[in-house]
């Protein structure tokens, strides 16, 4: 669709629900996961409650979409980067996270893990090498 | 330079669209290119041609509009995020069997493909919103 392929970074730093950005986010991540970019995905601050397992929200009214991230390695979205820090300080672990994976092309179609989990230095490191971060 | 702007907020309740706005003028003034405004979120309310804020205070629709009249800015209001919340313009409005549109005439409603492409075209995609 385009020749030019930068590197994307999606930033998600909201809880899934109290507000609209997490689901919006998603939206995005989808349609551009169309674009053959080079797209990764952060969840840092309350963001990391997005992938969290288990979420009702029945009694809240609204839709749960959690289910959809583990849509992403169809889209060949891949790179998923948790901030280690935002997890320990609301007393999570990656157990407590969706277990996201993909089908690796190049190695005759192997299940690999997508999530990484990665230091709040090394995420800036990764951000930093970034050509467009969207923010939600 | 070349910018995308993005706002993610609503008119008035946040600082972020008129901040874009200012970017986005003075981006402008100074010779620099705006791909294209994109429009998100509660960012869509930006397109609503029925707000009347008190005629004392600034009219943020209008400034847009003007904007563009002026630069021939692609302002572009997100369909998914639009729909949501009640901005149509004339052929939405009758897909949904609704019986009033309200889109500011400068703006379009577009996909999500808009904000992507914004990220590649643009040098740099600036994102004004919480």
């Amino acid at each position: 669709m385009s020749e030019v392929i930068k590197k994307f970074m999606y930033v998600n730093r909201k809880a899934p629900y109290g507000t609209i950005y997490a689901l919006e986010s998603l939206e995005v991540v989808l349609i551009g996961a169309a674009f053959d970019q080079d797209v990764s995905l952060a969840f840092v601050d309350d963001g990391v409650f997005q992938l969290t397992t288990g979420q009702d929200t029945k009694d809240a009214g609204m839709k749960n979409f959690s289910p959809t991230y583990s849509a992403l390695g169809d889209y060949d979205v891949n790179k998923i980067y948790i901030e280690k820090e935002s997890l320990e300080e609301r007393g999570l672990t990656l157990d407590d996270l969706q277990d996201l994976k993909y089908e690796d092309e190049d190695e005759d179609w192997a299940e690999k893990d997508s999530i990484r989990l990665v230091s709040r230095e090394e995420l800036a490191q990764l951000m930093d090498e970034q050509e467009v971060l969207l923010s939600f | 330079m070349k910018f995308g702007i993005q706002v993610n907020e609503g008119p008035y309740n946040h600082q972020s669209s008129d901040s874009a706005y200012q970017f986005t003028k003075a981006a402008l003034e100074k010779g620099h290119e705006i791909f294209r405004v994109f429009f998100y979120h509660d960012g869509v309310y930006n397109g609503s041609r029925l707000g009347v804020p008190p005629q004392d205070d600034r009219n943020i629709t209008e400034l847009w509009e003007a904007l563009g009249e002026k630069y021939n800015l692609d302002l572009v209001v997100c369909v998914a995020a639009a729909q949501r919340r009640g901005v149509l313009d004339e052929s939405e409005a009758n897909r949904n069997g609704k019986d009033a549109n309200n889109i500011a005439p400068k703006f379009r409603i577009s996909g999500l493909g808009q904000l992507i492409e914004a990220g590649v075209q643009s040098d740099r995609l600036i994102v004004f919103g919480d």
